[in-house]
């Protein structure tokens, strides 16, 4: 079947999709968007997060065929120009000139990448965290934000870091995630 | 494998009449994972998100109508008031982002004993509201499940609605796993005092084939607590409660734990659970008013 999504801003058309397919897969296999990993396939893990309408999501839980028509935000739409406007124009190679978000940003700041594969999941996550909150969240909610989300490297500290780095710099400036 | 896309809940109907084999799809928290992992491959699937009445709940009554797409994220956040103990139950469900898609009906619709909303929903005694091309047809819940993964559905009906009666007096919900977060219960258990009707509903889940109501210790409770003197539990009282809420249990050894070990924690849960409750209760000088 044929699915046309919105994705980082720009339609975008799939076909000869499997109906029992993932959006996961249609994003990664289908329109050249790697920035979702695929691990566990069954919403363990939380590396697949993306917006979904607004909305953080496990894409390998979304059907294809519920992803028709409607708008979806992945790790390499959240960066400056990482949407059609940027210099890829095609909403695959994030932000224009190594731009990078600010939760993004946080996270190279303060080492919290190791292996990267959770990072995209965990850095959508952590946008729609900050996206709601006012302030620096407690750290409760940040760990409930990402209880969802595993890492097997880093042990969380450095995210938690990086969450609260994001967080503050976005309270001093007084932008939006 | 058919992708069914029905843009209206009369449509949904009458494809599912047409296809009773297809599997209605809402979260996808449970059906993806059978078709990703391959443990199961539906003939068809039954797109129910783009039907917005199913999104919508509304007061009818001293009833909440909890439609079949409300996602556990909003049940959390707009009906904590009325429906204490499922949004208790609702909040230990996966991650924020299996809340965002997972629903109550997509929970009644797999019936894994397991299924976090069950235990809430047989305490305070909720109705299954499902509909075919026949009719609606109202299901209690003590009614809907019928196996381990088995429900009292028809093969053409789809639950359309959960009827969930607004709180009248505290409610809890507990559950053993191995963490905070992401857990399939190893056992739960859920309280509901009905402090007009002065009942105890007590449901328990993850210990038997289907979450089952615990009805000796319901009886029992409602007729020993001191529902005028509203004075301290009676230890004895809470022990013994507990006893009945594991002796209705018939828990397996699995993965996830052993029977003995759910038969105790059961006792525990439930025994506790009766004391938050009924220390709420006796907490409430508004006469048993919904908390």
């Amino acid at each position: 079947m044929r699915v046309n999504v919105t994705v980082n801003g720009r339609p975008m058309t799939a076909d000869d999709v499997w109906e029992g397919e993932s959006l996961l897969y249609v994003l990664r296999e289908r329109l050249g968007l790697p920035g979702a990993k695929n691990a566990c396939e069954q919403g363990e893990c939380g590396s697949c997060t993306v917006y979904l309408d607004g909305t953080p999501v496990c894409a390998c839980l979304v059907a294809a065929g519920q992803a028709e028509g409607r708008e979806v935000v992945t790790v390499e739409g959240l960066a400056p120009g990482g949407g059609p406007g940027g210099e890829a124009g095609d909403g695959r190679r994030g932000g224009r000139d190594g731009a990078l978000d600010e939760v993004q940003r946080a996270f190279v700041d303060a080492g919290a990448v190791q292996c990267g594969f959770c990072t995209p999941g965990l850095i959508v996550q952590a946008h729609a965290l900050l996206a709601s909150a006012d302030g620096v969240p407690p750290d409760a909610d940040i760990r409930e934000a990402l209880a969802g989300n595993l890492c097997r490297c880093t042990g969380y500290e450095k995210i938690l870091d990086a969450v609260r780095l994001a967080a503050a710099r976005r309270a001093e400036t007084g932008s939006r995630a | 494998m058919d992708f069914l896309r029905p843009r209206s809940w009369a449509e949904a109907l009458e494809l599912k009449a047409g296809r009773p084999e297809a599997t209605p799809i809402q979260g996808g928290t449970d059906v993806m994972v059978e078709i990703n992992l391959d443990k199961g491959r539906p003939a068809a699937l039954l797109d129910l998100t783009p039907i917005p009445e199913l999104r919508e709940w509304s007061r009818e009554g001293e009833v909440i109508r909890l439609g079949a797409g409300v996602t556990y994220a909003r049940l959390i956040a707009e009906l904590g008031a009325d429906l204490p103990g499922l949004a208790q139950a609702s909040r230990t469900v996966g991650s924020p982002q299996i809340r965002n898609r997972g629903t109550v009906a997509g929970n009644l619709g797999a019936a894994s004993p397991a299924g976090d909303s069950h235990p809430p929903l047989l305490a305070c005694g909720a109705v299954v509201e499902a509909e075919s091309v026949r009719g609606t047809r109202l299901i209690p819940i003590g009614e809907f499940y019928t196996g381990v993964k088995r429900n009292a559905l028809a093969p053409d009906e789809l639950i359309r609605a959960v009827r969930i009666p607004s709180a009248t007096g505290p409610q809890y919900f507990s559950k053993i796993g191995t963490r905070n977060a992401m857990v399939i219960a190893v056992c739960s258990f859920a309280v509901a005092l009905d402090s007009r009707e002065r009942r105890v509903g007590a449901g328990i889940g993850s210990a038997a084939p289907t979450p089952r109501r615990a009805a000796e210790a319901e009886d029992f409770a409602s007729g020993a607590l001191d529902w005028d003197g509203r004075g301290p539990l009676d230890p004895g009282v809470a022990r013994r409660f507990g006893e009945l809420v594991a002796a209705s249990a018939a828990p397996i050894d699995d993965v996830r734990g052993r029977a003995a070990y759910r038969t105790h924690a059961l006792a525990v849960m439930a025994r506790r659970a009766l004391g938050w409750a009924w220390d709420d209760f006796r907490a409430d000088d508004r006469g048993g008013s919904a908390r």
